[in-house]
């Protein structure tokens, strides 16, 4: 389909959205990120049962440690969709870059370029 | 049953006649009228005046204090003591305190959660529970000695109580509990507020069947409705109060106006059922902020003039 | 095992934030188990923290270590050399771990991270309850196995009280009266005769009352 996505996104695979810890999250605003979003399988579709429902807890729990430590926590989001649905994860994409984009560079950015 | 302290309401038992009791509430506050006032209403209708510990959690004068006032009025009063608030040393000397005031009936109960008053951040205490205050009680009458093994100069004369609910969960151990209290050495029973009398004669005919009615007084609890709405809440939201349809579906029936008339021809007739009943042995009347109907209710289920014993 | 919960980190901050070289020191014992304050929450909190001193724009020192426990010298001895290197430590022990890090490194504050809430089990991941408060003098012997001082919101021994409704306490709708289990156990074990035995006046000597207990083994003594 060659459809096209932000170059700005970075993507990280990961077997099932199961694996993705609040830690990767936290880890990945460490380093740099401005914002953050796990893509997992439509609900009631994982192949590990709940892999996808335990990911949107843990990105949960992020928003509230970012929230609380003045990053923001509607930097990490969570999304659900098929393999089969490329056009909406290209529309994914774009909607997440226009909503950090509108949300300005991360706090912990600008910091770390200060500190340096 | 042999009487064994100068306690009336224990003599008037004793006697055969039923005895009827009432209970008052203490006040939020240190104004004693409060409580002299509700117990002058009643007094020439009861045989003793139960002064409860702290209702519900909440804080309020102490129910030793109420008590002394009673006594210094010439009354009968019941001392309720709870076990949430007190450990073995407190309880033990405010049974002293109150033996000093020749304060001759005692209701030994656990008392509600804290998290039910306005203190739910405090501490509860339960060193012992109601049953081990029982046995308290009766070792410090019975052997004059305090649970330290000292011995009590002027011990307690005090006719021991507790309370009993025939309704509460698991009913199959509604007897069993009952014999446990009457082995920890209680001598009269309050029950809870009867509505379900087939039920409440079934527990009872248990507890005969065991012997255990031969050696404890029934004081079947009664309270009178107010209006439709208490009953309602009675039954659906009181813990361990069974209520039947029939007596709700009669409350709603009546006009709002005639409900709490309605409310107390139900006490009475409630009153002159138990009284038929084997092992009943007397009333504890329990008008809730409604004293003033005391008087009656005793009057026109023909208990009243009380007993005079000596 | 102990159970613990994890302290919000608004607590954490407020209690460090005077620091510059801090230790955040992980247990691998009872608070890994309750996902409280192993390894995992180790790096949670050390990440949250560098983030949020970053972005006030401090410059804050932030370490991770996990210990296999903080309830026994050898393992608190392994951070001995490097512990001069900071200047405070948040251990996500339980409050025994918190204290003996205390003992050990007296002149370094070791703050809290964790709220220490009673001894319990794994009912399903993510719901700890209580079973034991460790009174010193086990009755569960008379009991049917369940406890009635951990489990009973009065601590009632001659239970029930009025308030247990439908196998459920007074309390809370949530919570089964300890008593109705008891009962029912009994039941089950075909021994509910025994409930109409009186529970004496129980000794709480042994119990918190009677001051900090310890356990002394001579035939284990070196």
């Amino acid at each position: 389909m060659r459809l096209q996505y932000p170059s700005n996104i970075k993507i990280i695979l990961v077997p099932c959205t199961g694996k993705v810890d609040v830690l990767y999250i936290l880890r990945a605003f460490e380093k740099g990120a401005d914002g953050v979003y796990v893509v997992g399988c439509l609900e009631g579709d994982c192949h590990f049962d709940n892999g996808n429902f335990r990911a949107r807890k843990r990105v949960e729990q992020a928003q509230k440690i970012l929230d609380v430590i003045g990053v923001g926590g509607e930097r990490a989001q969570m999304y659900n969709l098929s393999s089969s649905e490329a056009p909406r994860f290209a529309e994914i994409a774009i909607e997440m870059d226009e909503k950090i984009r509108a949300l300005g560079p991360s706090p912990i950015k600008a910091a770390k370029q200060k500190a340096a | 049953m042999k009487v064994k302290t100068p306690s009336k309401l224990e003599k008037i038992l004793a006697a055969g006649h039923y005895a009827v009791t009432s209970e008052v509430g203490p006040p939020r506050g240190s104004d004693p009228e409060n409580i002299t006032k509700k117990a002058e209403m009643i007094k020439d209708y009861v045989d003793a005046i139960n002064v409860t510990d702290n209702q519900t959690s909440v804080t309020r004068m102490c129910s030793l204090a109420a008590c002394i006032r009673l006594k210094l009025m010439g009354l009968e009063p019941v001392l309720q003591m709870v076990t949430r608030d007190r450990n073995r040393i407190a309880l033990q000397s405010d049974i002293l305190g109150a033996a000093s005031y020749d304060i001759h009936n005692i209701l030994c109960l656990s008392g509600d959660h804290q998290s039910f008053g306005d203190c739910a951040q405090g501490q509860n205490v339960h060193d012992l529970d109601s049953m081990q205050l029982i046995q308290t009680v009766r070792h410090m009458r019975d052997e004059g000695k305090f649970l330290g093994g000292g011995d009590i100069s002027r011990p307690p004369e005090m006719f021991v109580g507790a309370a009993a609910n025939p309704f509460a969960d698991p009913f199959e151990i509604r007897v069993p509990r009952l014999a446990k209290k009457v082995a920890a050495g209680v001598e009269f029973i309050q029950t809870q507020c009867i509505y379900n009398m087939e039920k409440f004669e079934l527990w009872l005919k248990m507890a005969g069947d065991r012997g255990l009615l031969d050696n404890v007084y029934i004081l079947a609890g009664v309270t009178p409705f107010k209006s439709a709405g208490m009953a309602r809440y009675m039954k659906n939201r009181v813990p361990g109060i069974e209520v039947p349809d029939e007596l709700v579906k009669r409350m709603a029936d009546t006009p709002k106006e005639k409900q709490s008339e309605e409310g107390i021809n139900i006490c009475i007739e409630q009153i002159e059922h138990l009284k038929g009943v084997e092992g009943v042995h007397g009333f504890h009347v329990m008008a809730i902020e409604w004293e003033e109907m005391v008087p009656g209710i005793v009057e026109r289920s023909g208990l009243y003039p009380r007993p005079i014993v000596d | 095992m102990i159970v613990a919960d994890k302290k919000p980190i608004e607590e954490i901050i407020e209690e460090i934030k005077n620091h510059e070289k801090i230790l955040i020191l992980g247990c691998n014992e009872c608070v890994t188990v309750c996902e409280a304050g192993g390894k995992k929450e180790v790096g949670v909190l050390a990440s949250a923290l560098r983030m949020y001193f970053l972005n006030q724009g401090k410059q804050v020192k932030i370490d991770e270590i996990t210990l296999e426990r903080q309830c026994d010298h050898e393992y608190l001895e392994e951070i001995r050399d490097r512990m001069d290197q900071y200047d405070a430590v948040v251990s996500l022990a339980c409050g025994v771990g918190v204290q003996f890090m205390a003992e050990k490194y007296h002149s370094t504050p070791i703050y809290p991270g964790v709220n220490t809430c009673f001894l319990g089990v794994t009912e399903e991941r993510g719901l700890w309850t209580e079973r034991c408060q460790a009174c010193g003098h086990c009755i569960l012997a008379s009991t049917g196995g369940i406890c009635p001082v951990a489990r009973c919101a009065k601590r009632i021994l001659n239970g029930p009280c009025g308030g247990s409704t439908k196998g459920k306490c007074e309390i809370d709708k949530e919570i089964d009266c300890a008593w109705q289990l008891i009962i029912d156990r009994l039941k089950a074990l075909d021994r509910l005769d025994e409930y109409e035995e009186l529970c004496p006046l129980k000794d709480w000597s042994t119990d918190r009352a009677g001051g900090p207990r310890k356990v002394v083994r001579e035939d284990v003594q070196q």
